[in-house]
């Protein structure tokens, strides 16, 4: 139990996707502009990271390893997570609009973006067994989720306070994010004790 | 090298056959006046509408929500066409009054005093009595066209103001990048919004 505990938080804080591992940059800066997007992204990429996780597992277990072509480990792990997402897209859309409507758009943006296919390749990497994978991939997503949301309340005040011309925009975002990741490095080592 | 080449062309073969299914198993039926409506909209997505693309848009036309002259890049023709698919009338297509400030002018050769257009005016601009003349005070009106569909005569028009020292208006910049000051006033006006 304590080592699930361990996965989880060491994803979430110690080694941040975005924050530590620079993973996932694209929608951290691209859907931080809004609250509400943000939290959208946040709720699909935890969905997907935690489904990607498990599909790829078992391709890797079950097709990759006896057939003993592990080399297409990418390709194979691209092409089942978009296939996988896709179709949770459908049935998402068919069985409940609600949830389409605040996950829908977002899930064809996250389809393998760079923290999907990452947090796939880091399972095989590191030998997690199935379940262990999904906590992994859950984890990836929350620590992904909590950087999201928190950035994206700093851009909407930072929005509205008195920034010099030449760091409106970007500039001054890429500096928080530097700023954020500094705090998050206060983590580092904080899972050996546990 | 066979196997590997074997083994995913089978793997993608066999999501995308489930894929296809998918789509027809849970195919989402929308309903197709939208998307005859969509069909005839430009997709330009400019939302000059005011809705956030062409779909929405399709989506409030077939609800009954909007009129159907809000699509400037479809232009006439597009008015044309929806008229036609919803037997409709056809509206002109609607001009950005916004920038012509206009005040009204009853002609008082025709005006008969039937005070029907006092009555419609909400800044009380219009001066006259029962049977008699009545008058708009320039300096009141609004340009709102309030007083316009009461009068049985018709003897108002809508007369553009004409610019003059005293109404000039600086124009205010389109292209904040170098002008901090109006960034910093226009911050102030979004931080008192949300207030």
């Amino acid at each position: 139990m304590s080592d699930y505990l361990l996965i989880l938080v060491s994803t979430i804080l110690v080694n941040n996707f975005v924050l530590v591992k620079f993973l996932g940059l694209c929608p951290f800066m691209g859907s931080s502009r809004k609250l509400e997007v943000a939290m959208g992204m946040s709720l699909a990429t935890t969905f997907v990271l935690t489904l990607a996780s498990a599909a790829s597992y078992i391709i890797n277990t079950y097709i990759l390893i006896p057939l003993e072509v592990e080399f297409l480990r990418t390709i194979a792990f691209i092409l089942v997570i978009a296939a996988v997402v896709n179709f949770t897209e459908m049935v998402v859309h068919k069985t409940s609009p609600m949830l389409y409507q605040v996950l829908g758009m977002f899930l064809p943006l996250i389809t393998t973006n760079c923290a999907v296919l990452g947090v796939a390749l880091l399972n095989v990497q590191t030998g997690y067994n199935l379940f262990e994978s999904m906590i992994f991939g859950f984890g990836a997503a929350v620590g992904f989720s909590m950087v999201l949301v928190l950035f994206a309340a700093l851009r909407e005040r930072i929005n509205v306070s008195d920034v010099p011309v030449i760091f409106k925009g970007t500039p001054i975002a890429l500096i928080t994010a530097g700023i954020m990741s500094i705090a998050f490095l206060g983590f580092t080592g904080l899972d050996k004790g546990l | 090298m066979l196997d590997a080449v074997i083994a995913l062309t089978i793997l993608a073969a066999f999501f995308g056959l489930i894929l296809g299914l998918a789509s027809v198993i849970f195919k989402v039926e929308s309903n197709p006046v939208v998307d005859q409506i969509d069909n005839l909209l430009p997709q330009t997505q400019c939302t000059q509408c005011t809705y956030a693309g062409c779909r929405p848009y399709a989506e409030a036309i077939a609800k009954g929500e909007a009129p159907i002259n809000l699509c400037p890049p479809g232009g006439e023709a597009t008015i044309q066409a929806l008229a036609d698919l919803l037997d409709v009338e056809v509206l002109e297509a609607k001009e950005d009054k916004s920038q012509e400030v206009t005040v009204a002018v009853i002609d008082e050769q025709n005006c008969i005093g039937c005070t029907l257009c006092i009555q419609a005016c909400p800044v009380d601009a219009i001066l006259g009595t029962s049977k008699m003349m009545h008058t708009v005070i320039a300096a009141e009106c609004t340009g709102c066209d309030l007083c316009l569909p009461p009068c049985p005569v018709d003897c108002i028009d809508m007369v553009p103001v004409q610019t003059t020292p005293s109404n000039w208006k600086w124009q205010e910049p389109q292209n904040d990048i170098n002008l901090p000051a109006y960034a910093a006033l226009k911050q102030i006006n979004v931080v008192e919004e949300r207030v």
